[in-house]
């Protein structure tokens, strides 16, 4: 499809997707929201892209094959259930770190968050590779 | 050892990620998916040690105690059921790794069987009742891929009529599912024993029980539902009809086992009455659809619904001798039958076809096959020192106890008509000369061919080995029959804390 309206608006809407798509995944550590919606939001903004330009296009901006993000989200999935093992926790319990930051201040990562990010690339792969299956279809 | 439980599921996953990532590489993902399953049976071997005296292996996935959280618990059914699960996964990549074409190997074919594992474990580990149906769906979408894997004309019909009956049978257990947490609150399987037993709401209980009974009996393949079974398993490669067969079947009906004697055990006049009568229909049903059929993979596939149906006997008999039968079946079949699938696919890629009426002479040309062929197919039968035999003789006995005459004749009926297709095959096969002679398509030199014969070899020793070890492995079903007939020492080993 070769619609300069399209286009131009992909243009501006792709950055504030891909935000916000993180947005979401963060914020899903304590309300609505969540890997499984960030990894959508994530993946219609290159769904879109590839709407407004097309296949080769996307996935020449995205370099990764999907399938490899595919994998990559199931393994941080199933790596976030390792770390309470080595403390003699059951699997997939949370486990927290403290991570110091600038000033002394710190902040808090958990395996809850991996496991999330994991949920993340796992939709994010799986929606790209089926809208590039089917787009390269034609 | 608190991880045990879990690595069932875990050990596939990871070698699906492996294979995924590496998925260029077919030789690679051969060998992962060979380690995979190897590493999954010492697993289950590990299990079995450390469940052997009747303790339940049970945990509490992300330290979220029972009932509040999911929870993993194995006792001895579970074991068996892994430890099955293992073996055949060995069989069928190492067949696979010579059987299978190119490009389905390409398309991905090792982790879809992987994923396709972590399903069936993990329905065989879980506790918990929605997790359960989450196991289930990862297996179907594993299985709706590998079904449809390669798109041939037969095997996206085939697919159509899987997917649509297995989505019914999906929505049914939600269902199921939904009502009965409106009931008691809870989803732990232990927690639900305890709070149906307390027994308020009788006839509800037995209105679910009846959805779970049809949810559970779809993907079992029991009368009535059971067409899609014969419509569908025939279509893809011999390797998946293998894996399926194997697999799939077994797990609606070990979902079956748990649920009817852990949960819904209040009501067994009316509901254990319902599922022998099941149990029955299914058997002749199954049998008499094979008489009818041609072609080696359909006769082998109808005649998955007639076993199911001697499984399901054992459960709808309910005593402890019945439902050891029905464990011994379940060892002596998830074994027999793949095997007769691989034989079959082994025919085929000799001859280049499945129909009878083609075949003719193996028994000259391959003598070791045919031998592969008759063991196997004399142990379905039930012919005296294989592993059928002692299976059927427990459920016979079983049935004769409980003066259920009328089970015990058409079980009887329907081994004889076994045994009459099975001597069609034989016949058309590998005794009588073929009709006009086909020329071997098989270009594999014979080192290559003993390798392709390897896991044959494997599962026809085992048979045997059953039956020549019938006691001890007897006795181990009759353990495990023990525990489920006994619920309380699984609710203790959930409910009570643990590890």
């Amino acid at each position: 499809m070769t619609s300069i309206i399209l286009r131009t608006a992909t243009r501006y809407m792709f950055p504030p997707l891909l935000v916000f798509s993180i947005y979401i995944l963060l914020r899903g550590h304590h309300y609505p929201g969540g890997g499984f919606v960030g990894g959508l939001f994530a993946g219609s903004a290159f769904a879109l892209y590839t709407l407004a330009f097309d296949v080769a296009d996307a996935r020449r901006l995205i370099r990764i094959d999907p399938r490899d993000i595919t994998a990559a989200g199931l393994a941080a999935a199933l790596l976030s259930g390792i770390p309470p093992l080595f403390t003699d926790h059951a699997f997939l319990t949370g486990t927290w770190w403290e991570v110091p930051l600038f000033s002394g201040a710190t902040m808090d990562i958990g395996t809850p968050l991996i496991f999330d990010i994991g949920v993340y690339l796992v939709v994010f792969g799986v929606l790209l590779t089926l809208v590039f299956v089917l787009g390269e279809e034609e | 050892m608190t991880l045990l439980p879990a690595l069932p599921i875990m050990i596939p996953l990871a070698g699906a990620v492996l294979c995924m990532l590496l998925r260029k590489s077919v030789v690679l993902q051969k060998a992962i998916a060979l380690a995979t399953s190897g590493i999954l049976l010492l697993t289950a071997v590990c299990l079995m040690v450390h469940t052997r005296t009747g303790t339940i292996a049970v945990m509490h996935v992300g330290h979220w105690q029972a009932p509040f959280g999911i929870t993993l618990a194995v006792d001895m059914l579970s074991c068996v059921m892994l430890l099955l699960t293992g073996l055949l996964a060995v069989g069928i990549s190492f067949y696979a790794c010579f059987d299978l074409d190119q490009p389905r190997m390409q398309f991905g074919f090792f982790p879809l069987m992987l994923i396709l594992l972590m399903g069936v474990n993990g329905a065989f580990v879980t506790g918990d009742l929605f997790n359960l149906y989450v196991w289930f769906e990862v297996l179907l979408t594993a299985s709706f891929i590998l079904l449809a894997l390669g798109g041939e004309r037969p095997q996206l019909e085939g697919s159509v009529k899987y997917v649509a009956l297995n989505l019914l049978s999906s929505a049914l257990f939600l269902a199921g599912i939904g009502i009965l947490y409106g009931m008691a609150g809870t989803l732990n399987l232990a927690e639900l024993a305890v709070v149906v037993q307390q027994g308020e709401r009788g006839g509800l209980v037995t209105m679910v029980a009846v959805m779970f009974l049809m949810a559970f009996g779809i993907k079992a393949g029991m009368f009535p539902l059971y067409f899609w079974l014969p419509a569908s398993y025939p279509t893809p490669p011999i390797v998946v009809t293998a894996l399926f067969s194997g697999l799939l079947t077994k797990v609606g009906v070990y979902s079956l086992i748990r649920v009817f004697t852990l949960v819904f055990s209040t009501d067994p006049e009316f509901l254990h009455g319902l599922i022998l009568v099941g149990a029955g229909l299914t058997m002749l049903s199954g049998v008499l659809a094979a008489a009818a059929q041609f072609e080696m993979r359909k006769i082998l596939a109808v005649h998955i619904v007639s076993q199911i149906g001697y499984i399901v006997m054992g459960l709808g008999l309910f005593t402890q001798l019945a439902l050891t039968g029905t464990i011994f079946y379940l060892i002596h079949i998830m074994i027999v039958k793949t095997n007769l699938f691989l034989v079959a696919g082994a025919v085929n890629r000799i001859k280049g076809t499945y129909e009878l009426k083609k075949l003719g002479g193996l028994y000259k040309e391959k003598p070791g096959l045919s031998i592969l062929f008759i063991i196997s197919a004399m142990s379905l039968a039930g012919v005296p020192p294989l592993s059928g035999f002692f299976a059927k003789l427990a459920l016979i006995i079983a049935g004769l106890r409980q003066e259920a005459w009328l089970i015990v004749g058409v079980a009887l009926g329907v081994s004889l008509l076994t045994l009459y297709s099975m001597t069609k095959i034989w016949s058309y096969v590998f005794w009588e000369p073929a009709p006009e002679p086909l020329p071997d398509l098989n270009p594999m030199p014979s080192g290559k061919w003993i390798m392709f014969l390897l896991p044959m070899i494997g599962f026809t020793i085992l048979t045997i080995g059953i039956g020549v070890f019938a006691g001890p492995i007897f006795d181990y079903a009759d353990a495990a029959a023990g525990q489920l007939m006994n619920p309380q020492g699984y609710i203790d080993a959930v409910l009570g804390g643990g590890g």
